[in-house]
């Protein structure tokens, strides 16, 4: 983060939230109804996986966390290490 | 208010979208070599495609008042073909002195796999010997924090290349302040459905400010809007940000980056 560099937001919160508040609320109801609909249909899931990072990225929602975005991406992303190159057989080494 | 759309697809849109794009305020664009949809079968294909890049598309978009600058490369999607990636590799420098070239582009990952990675280097090092600015794709989804720091790892593992002359592109909020704080260049790209909105490009401008900060439409064969880089300056403004702020980011900045390639030109509108 640079945040000496952020032009920062000229909304305030509420002005936010007016704006939004429809929006959010709909969201919430859709990925609601996803959810029942997933649990109302005739075979129950199979992919445990993916059910526990959709319930995951909602607790997120609801931490206070500044960068609530970034946690959720996060979440949903394959691990990066530093030895990549070694694993994949891709030296970087001596290189230009 | 003028704007450049830096990444932008235009081989697969109307010219309709071109007509459309100048009444937006469309001055100038850059359109990066690209997945066809399909795997091409030859070589012989992507000289016809930079032939497309550099010739007919350039006189397409200046029927409109519109000045189309292009970028060129083999796809990571066909990277996975090493030799054809070879031969195409090989084949760019043909095409390097035409002058709506502006560098190598867009090369990176897409499975973040080995051919990909090696296919990249390669890419990596014709753009050091020919001094070339370069325009990087980064995956998308779960990949693309993986592919987004192997990507930077292979970019400073070269000496050769100078930061402020690489633009990664499709940032999201889990890779932009990473390839900021390196001194890259970043891209936002907007997609009406999945992937980056209008409103979440303006909250990384927000958080992050306008400096080295692109934003562009991809506006390719696939659900793309090819307006999308005016939805995000309208964006802006319902937030009350000013028109220099606003300015920097689609107009100004994609120019700065630009005039680093020797070749290009623009005339500003008087
Ligand atoms: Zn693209």
């Amino acid at each position: 983060m640079t945040p000496e560099k952020s032009v920062g937001s000229p909304m305030t919160a509420q002005q936010i939230l007016d704006r939004e508040f429809l929006e959010v609320r709909a969201r919430i109801v859709k990925i609601a109804a996803t959810l029942d609909r997933i649990d109302r249909s005739a075979a129950p899931t199979a992919d445990a996986e993916r059910m526990e990072l959709i319930r995951q990225g909602l607790l997120l929602l609801l931490g206070n966390a500044p960068d609530r975005a970034r946690q959720v991406q996060m979440l949903f992303s394959l691990p990066y290490q530093t030895d990549w190159p070694q694993r994949l057989g891709v030296p970087l080494e001596n290189r230009g | 208010m003028d704007y450049f759309d830096p990444h932008i697809h235009m081989v697969s849109r109307t010219t309709d979208d071109y007509a459309t794009l100048a009444r937006m305020g469309c001055v100038g664009m850059s359109e990066p070599a690209f997945w066809a949809g399909f795997d091409r079968g030859s070589a012989a294909s992507f000289r016809d495609y930079f032939r497309q890049l550099t010739e007919f598309e350039r006189s397409r978009a200046a029927s409109y008042g519109i000045a189309h600058y292009t970028w060129l490369c083999i796809n990571a999607k066909e990277a996975e073909n090493v030799e054809l990636s070879r031969e195409v590799i090989a084949m760019i420098p043909e095409f390097l002195d035409r002058p709506n070239v502006l560098g190598i582009g867009e090369i990176g990952l897409n499975k973040n796999t080995k051919n990909e990675s090696i296919v990249f280097l390669e890419h990596l090092d014709l753009a050091a010997k020919y001094n070339e600015l370069i325009l990087i794709h980064t995956p998308h989804l779960h990949d693309k924090y993986l592919g987004t720091r192997m990507i930077l790892d292979m970019l400073v593992s070269d000496a050769r290349l100078e930061r402020h002359r690489v633009l990664v592109d499709h940032v999201e909020e889990h890779t932009i302040g990473e390839v900021l704080d390196r001194g890259f260049w970043a891209g936002m790209t907007l997609y009406p459905v999945s992937k980056c909105t209008p409103a979440r490009a303006a909250d990384m401008v927000e958080q992050f400010g306008t400096e080295r900060l692109c934003v562009n439409s991809a506006g390719d064969w696939g659900p793309s809007q090819p307006t999308a880089v005016p939805n995000f300056i309208f964006e802006m403004r319902r937030r009350g940000h000013s028109e220099a702020t606003i300015r920097k980011v689609v107009y100004e900045n994609p120019l700065a980056f630009f005039r680093q390639c020797h070749r290009f030109q623009f005339s500003p509108r008087q």
